[in-house]
């Protein structure tokens, strides 16, 4: 008898466990295929409340690098891109997969390093310059290499400052395959530079004594745009309800929301979406 | 060594307890080999068992006595010869009015009353005896709810002897159940035995155990190297055993 | 080392608020890591069984992949889930990707193989005792398979709690199927991976702390039950 009671209890408990929060894909709810530096800086979570409360539309956000956001969201498992990669993006427009793509917001990428600063190139402006000087100091240089937004500037940089990696790579220059906040972790571990966007930065946790070294270099300017997926090609898109949340991000009223998001005082996104572009 | 005078001290039979002889005997083996690779194990042996007796099984280690019951009994099959029993081959109707006990019993991981349990469910219409009934002829009476891994030794065996019996088989194999035993367990299974073979049950018994086999056999197979060297009355083989080996066997000298 | 420090004084902090969005973390993490471990109970359990106590051509070689299966990458099941389950993939027109579904899937194919091996042995242990007096017996195979597994059922559930361990310890596969979507598929892994990537690795290490407790609740309730009906009823 009191054998049977335990038995039931057990399972009573945990039939109980397994219905618990029991999530599911609410009816009127969209996926955004993002990058990290927005989710990682807060900036969803000051946002998605806001334009929860005005249409009751539940956004879920997948936060992963620029290239794999993109590559998911060309295997239709999303409604709406939310990245930091002009280039790219304006080609998954091209190819058919983005109905359109509109700016939205902007900060600017910044090289931190550790206070003794090897390489000297500490107050410089010249993200360019700057590299080359890494470079010529075999100083260490932490790199996402994992074909996100942050990577594909950072290696436009190395481009222009004529640096060849190749022979650098495992050396000084580590590669580290992982996303912002794993490569920030892996720099400050190793003492070594690392570029990073100030949204990630001013909200990352572990900073140590890090500073930043580089910043203000018009080169150093970080686009995000916003894409609706296209429903020719993925016809489970949710075309109405993307277009309602893009619509109300490049609003007077997503804009500012936007703009007021501030950490310890400082603005971390500068919205400059076009009137009148959706 | 125990006296025959309190083996005879075992719990009173039913009347006419003492049932039908089996429909399974005699049991006729004819040129029964068992090969393992090249080697012969069992060699040409031709036997017969009839009913109403305890055949004791003797021999040296590696003679091949648990071969032979393992035969008889089923578990393995022979390399060539034959076996029957009460003129039926050794099919799974005959297997089954079988039972067997080893010498590390091998109990379930339940309770003394559920391992009975567990044998009565197994073949329908073979619920002759209540587990109280099993039990209390083991004395395991208040022990019925405990885990049977936990029993003592003894316990054990008794319990493995009443699942053997629960289902009232015709012929029981023993390979020395008392081996590892101490003399007041050793007697409370050979009270078990005694009461089987009066209710009816044939049993063969393997023991290396000479008194035991003095108290309780009615008859003799004596083992050699996979051969029967001898098959006689119990007095006769203790009396004036025929073979050499059975000689230096008893005498408690080394066979070869 | 202050982080360890920290982490302790959060951690506790947190388990004592009962914060909603960590409930709701921790209710998402065991219901979806209990799922996967009963669907993987039910079938890795039975070709267990049935590897344990049988004997065939090739069961060597099963059984060897059976073992190497264990060691499935988790990320690469969550890369072979996403694949099928993606709007792209064979499966996509189900709608399951980014849910606690897709999630449930890849920790159930993570460790049904693990299910399957480590009950296996202990079937076949089991079976190496019975097997004698089975045969004695004339036990039929689908009583000898019933007997075995309810005789070995704590053993088994040792094994289940195996696969319940590496399940809800696993973030490889579900990030990837999960997404680690607020309020959707956030379970603890996904959170820690989170935590650490923004830095908070004091936070990240107390959300460990919980996790790891959560495991020794789960183990010692499984625990306590099975002393209880050890005590009361059969061994």
């Amino acid at each position: 008898m009191y054998r049977t009671s335990v038995l039931k209890a057990g399972i009573a408990v945990a039939v109980t466990v397994m219905t618990l929060s029991a999530p599911t894909l609410a009816a009127d709810s969209i996926i955004v295929q993002s990058t990290t530096s927005t989710q990682n800086s807060g900036l969803y979570k000051h946002l998605l409340p806001v334009f929860k409360k005005k249409t009751g539309i539940q956004v879920n956000v997948v936060a992963v690098g620029t290239g794999q956001a993109i590559k998911n969201a060309q295997n239709c498992d999303g409604d709406v891109l939310l990245v930091h990669a002009k280039a790219s993006e304006e080609k998954f427009v091209k190819v058919g997969y983005g109905v359109k793509r509109s700016d939205l917001m902007y900060n600017d990428f910044i090289i931190v390093g550790p206070p003794a600063d090897p390489a000297k190139v500490g107050g410089m402006k010249n993200a360019a310059g700057a590299l080359k000087k890494i470079a010529a100091a075999n100083a260490l240089f932490a790199s996402r290499s994992d074909n996100s937004g942050t990577h594909k500037k950072e290696v436009r940089l190395w481009k222009a400052a004529s640096v060849d990696l190749k022979n650098a790579s495992g050396k000084w220059y580590r590669e580290t395959g992982s996303g912002m906040g794993a490569t920030l972790n892996a720099g400050v571990g190793m003492g070594a530079y690392v570029m990073t966007d100030r949204a990630t930065w001013i909200s990352y946790k572990n900073k140590g004594d890090y500073k930043i070294q580089v910043q203000g270099d018009k080169n150093l300017f970080n686009q995000y745009g916003v894409i609706l997926v296209n429903p020719k090609k993925c016809p489970a898109v949710k075309q109405a309800t993307g277009q309602k949340f893009i619509d109300w991000l490049v609003s007077d009223e997503g804009q500012k929301t936007i703009g007021d998001y501030k950490l310890g005082g400082k603005q971390l996104f500068f919205p400059n979406a076009k009137k009148g572009q959706s | 060594m125990l006296e025959r005078a309190q083996i005879l001290d075992r719990p009173a039979l039913a009347a006419g307890a003492r049932e039908e002889p089996s429909a399974l005997l005699p049991c006729e083996v004819r040129g029964l080999c068992f090969k393992a690779g090249d080697k012969q194990l069992i060699g040409n042996i031709d036997l017969t068992l009839v009913a109403g007796q305890v055949t004791i099984i003797l021999g040296p280690n590696g003679s091949g006595k648990t071969l032979l019951v393992r035969l008889l009994h089923g578990m393995i099959e022979p390399s060539s010869g034959e076996i029957s029993w009460g003129g039926m081959p050794l099919d799974e109707a005959t297997r089954k009015r079988q039972a067997m006990v080893f010498q590390s019993p091998v109990l379930l991981r339940r309770s003394v009353a559920a391992n009975i349990e567990f044998v009565l469910n197994l073949h329908d219409g073979s619920k002759l005896q209540t587990v109280e009934e099993i039990l209390h002829m083991a004395g395991l009476d208040d022990k019925a709810s405990q885990p049977a891994r936990l029993l003592s030794g003894g316990e054990r065996q008794r319990l493995a002897m009443a699942r053997a019996l629960a289902t009232r088989p015709d012929i029981l194999f023993l390979d020395e159940p008392t081996a590892s035993l101490d003399p007041a367990s050793t007697l409370a299974i050979e009270n078990i035995v005694s009461l089987a073979c009066d209710r009816g049950t044939k049993i063969i018994f393997i023991t290396h155990d000479i008194g035991q086999a003095r108290r309780l056999g009615d008859e003799v197979i004596f083992m050699h190297h996979g051969h029967i060297l001898e098959q006689s009355p119990a007095k006769r083989f203790f009396d004036s055993p025929s073979s050499t080996q059975a000689q230096d066997y008893l005498a408690g000298r080394i066979v070869l | 080392m202050q982080n360890f420090a920290e982490a302790f004084t959060l951690a506790f902090d947190l388990m004592l608020s009962a914060d909603d969005d960590l409930l709701e973390i921790i209710g998402l993490s065991l219901r979806v890591s209990l799922m996967a471990m009963a669907i993987s109970t039910l079938i890795g359990l039975p070709i267990g069984a049935v590897i344990g106590m049988s004997r065939f051509r090739g069961r060597g070689a099963t059984i060897i992949l059976l073992n190497a299966l264990m060691g499935l990458p988790p990320v690469v099941v969550g890369l072979c889930v996403y694949l099928m389950l993606s709007r792209a993939g064979p499966m996509g027109w189900m709608g399951l990707l980014y849910t606690p579904t897709a999630m449930i899937i890849a920790q159930s194919i993570l460790i049904t193989p693990i299910i399957a091996a480590l009950s296996r042995q202990v079937i076949e242990d089991l079976h190496n005792e019975y097997a004698e007096q089975f045969r004695s017996l004339c036990v039929p195979p689908g009583s000898a398979i019933a007997a075995l597994l309810w005789d070995a059922r704590y053993g088994l559930l040792t094994v289940a709690l195996a696969g319940f361990g590496r399940a809800v310890a696993e973030v490889g596969a579900v990030i990837i199927v999960g997404g680690n979507i607020e309020h959707l598929t956030r379970v603890m892994t996904t959170a820690i991976a989170l935590e650490t990537s923004k830095g908070d690795l004091a936070l990240a290490l107390a959300l460990g702390i919980v996790l790891l407790s959560i495991a020794l609740l789960v183990n010692a309730a499984v625990m306590g039950l099975r002393m209880t009906a050890t005590r009361f009823s059969y061994a």
